[in-house]
């Protein structure tokens, strides 16, 4: 086996690798959920989001 | 939950947030001096001549302006959707003043001469050393955040930041190997063609990860936030996310096309090149669709305005490189302005157009404000940025055409019909409409700068907001 079969092996395991995680992403039913979760990672944190706006030191100014 | 709460760390964010805007100005405006001087050769002076204005351009766009808006996006993603401070506050301040350090380096160098003569990879051996330990301290806070963080999922935008991190610190080791004979002088590592293919690998990889991968990182955190809405489909983003980093690698010989280089390794690249078409335009669709059903928000908000234009540009951009990528195709435009048009609606189109609309995003957050001074300035800016891009992309591509065309005419007898300088002078119109392209993108930066400084006047820096708890079922 010279290095050249070595190299083709190395491509078609790569395309067998991601075709894997297309399946993954897509094939596997019990991801789905967590992909909708991890979707909603930036949102999970609003008040943070209130904070940095500022937004509670208006809100008690006006109060 | 402990008494004394942890806040995150705007410190360097707020740094690097603000140095884009400034690195944004000097970088574009060294692009309009150059501009200027193809127009008026005249204006080619001392030290200050095309030759060595122009790397210092690119490196100033590239990695002063670019590299400053992905560090600061990528400290700010990471940290709120890890749920966790940075990992180490010092090494955190260590890589804004390496960075700031190695820019002003450049500033120096690149003027005076001093260059290892690579594109995109010009700056000297001591340099490059610095570059590598600066880097290393990136990828130490930023992988050491992700290690400690809140939720169990990491979110897409830190797998793009991360790939980012990761692949630049491959190219960078492994194109900057050189010889050093001086302080300021070294030779590559590599001779001739093999030479050469290092350098577009990691030339074109250098758009592939430093200019795309982590912008799709900013693409895939702001877009969804200023939308208020998920990503389309996480799915997707996934697929994406391994499709780019299976495809980009390969790309580089479409830069090497008809030269010494092997025939096959040129069809090789041209391939990958055209295969890449599919995961660009799955990134742009799906962050084009993360607006689907609040199309609206589109009309009201110039945030939103400046980040899906951004995916409109990329989605041209990364539809027109596989097309000049075809060898047929780059027989015409390769060496004519058609490239450098095409470079330039990725990176002003692109790359700045997303980081100008995540930093607008970023700014009022990070001094506590509301949201910016002047909104309408952001949509003045906006504006004035699309007609800037469009001008300059259009001129170029019509230069490039014409170019192409006429230094591959030829009359009955087999002589050619144009000498070089007669495509020089049919560009110059050309050449005037960049130049004002570019000035107008200049000048919409220093909207931008005018509308930060009013936004911080006043403002508070924020270093209170508190690291959340995740809800539990992200735990």
């Amino acid at each position: 086996m010279d290095i050249n079969d070595l190299r083709s092996i190395v491509t078609v395991v790569s395309l067998l690798t991601f075709l894997g995680i297309v399946w993954w992403a897509y094939g596997v039913k019990g991801n789905k959920k967590r992909f909708e979760e991890a979707a909603m990672l930036p949102f999970s944190d609003e008040a943070a989001d209130r904070a940095e706006l500022g937004l509670d030191r208006i809100e008690q100014r006006k109060a | 939950m402990s008494v004394t709460q942890s806040t995150y760390n705007y410190k360097v964010v707020r740094q690097f947030a603000v140095m884009t805007v400034i690195w944004g100005i000097v970088g574009m405006l060294v692009g309009v001096i150059i501009a200027a001087q193809l127009v008026w050769p005249e204006l080619n002076l001392g030290w200050l001549h095309f030759g060595r204005l122009r790397p210092l351009h690119t490196n100033a766009v590239i990695f002063a302006f670019g590299g400053s808006a992905l560090f600061a996006t990528s400290y700010y993603v990471v940290q709120r959707t890890c749920h966790t401070r940075i990992f180490s506050d010092g090494l955190a301040a260590f890589t804004f003043w390496g960075w700031q350090l190695v820019i002003i380096l450049a500033a120096i160098t690149l003027p005076l001469g001093f260059t290892s003569g690579k594109e995109y990879a010009e700056l000297e051996w001591p340099i490059d050393i610095l570059i590598t330990v600066v880097w290393v301290a990136y990828a130490v806070v930023f992988f050491g955040t992700i290690a400690k963080r809140k939720v169990s999922h990491i979110y897409v935008a830190n797998w793009f930041y991360g790939g980012f991190i990761l692949a630049v610190a491959l190219l960078h080791v492994v194109n900057s190997a050189e010889i050093p004979v001086s302080l300021t002088k070294s030779y590559s590592a590599y001779a001739g063609v093999q030479d050469a293919m290092v350098q577009w690998w990691y030339g074109h990889n250098a758009v592939g990860f430093f200019l795309t991968a982590g912008f799709l990182g900013m693409m895939y955190y702001f877009v969804p936030k200023q939308a208020g809405r998920p990503v389309y489909s996480y799915r997707l983003s996934v697929v994406h996310f391994w499709a780019l980093i299976f495809t980009y690698m390969w790309a580089g010989p479409h830069h090497l096309h008809y030269t010494a280089l092997p025939d096959w390794t040129q069809s090789v690249g041209m391939l990958f090149s055209l295969i890449l078409l599919a995961p660009s335009w799955g990134g742009m669709i799906n962050g084009v669709m993360t607006l689907s059903g609040a199309w609206h928000k589109l009309r009201d908000d110039p945030i939103l305005k400046f980040l899906i234009t951004s995916l409109s540009f990329y989605g041209m951009s990364t539809f027109e490189g596989p097309m000049m990528a075809i060898k047929t195709v780059n027989a015409l435009s390769h060496y004519t302005d058609w490239t450098v048009g095409h470079v330039h609606s990725g990176a002003l189109g692109w790359v700045a157009m997303v980081s100008i609309g995540s930093i607008y995003y970023l700014l009022p957050r990070l001094f506590g404000k509301p949201e910016m001074f002047s909104v309408k300035l952001i949509t003045v800016h906006f504006w004035v940025a699309t007609i800037g891009v469009v001008l300059y992309i259009a001129s170029m591509w019509i230069a490039g055409v014409m170019q192409g065309l006429m230094w591959r005419a030829v009359n009955l007898d087999g002589t050619l019909t144009y000498s070089f300088v007669e495509s020089v002078k049919a560009s110059y119109p050309f050449w005037a409409i960049r130049f004002l392209g570019g000035v107008l993108f200049l000048v919409g930066m220093l909207i931008m700068a005018y509308n930060m400084v009013k936004t911080i006047a006043g403002g508070r820096t924020v270093d209170d907001a508190l690291v959340l708890q995740p809800a539990a079922h992200h735990a």
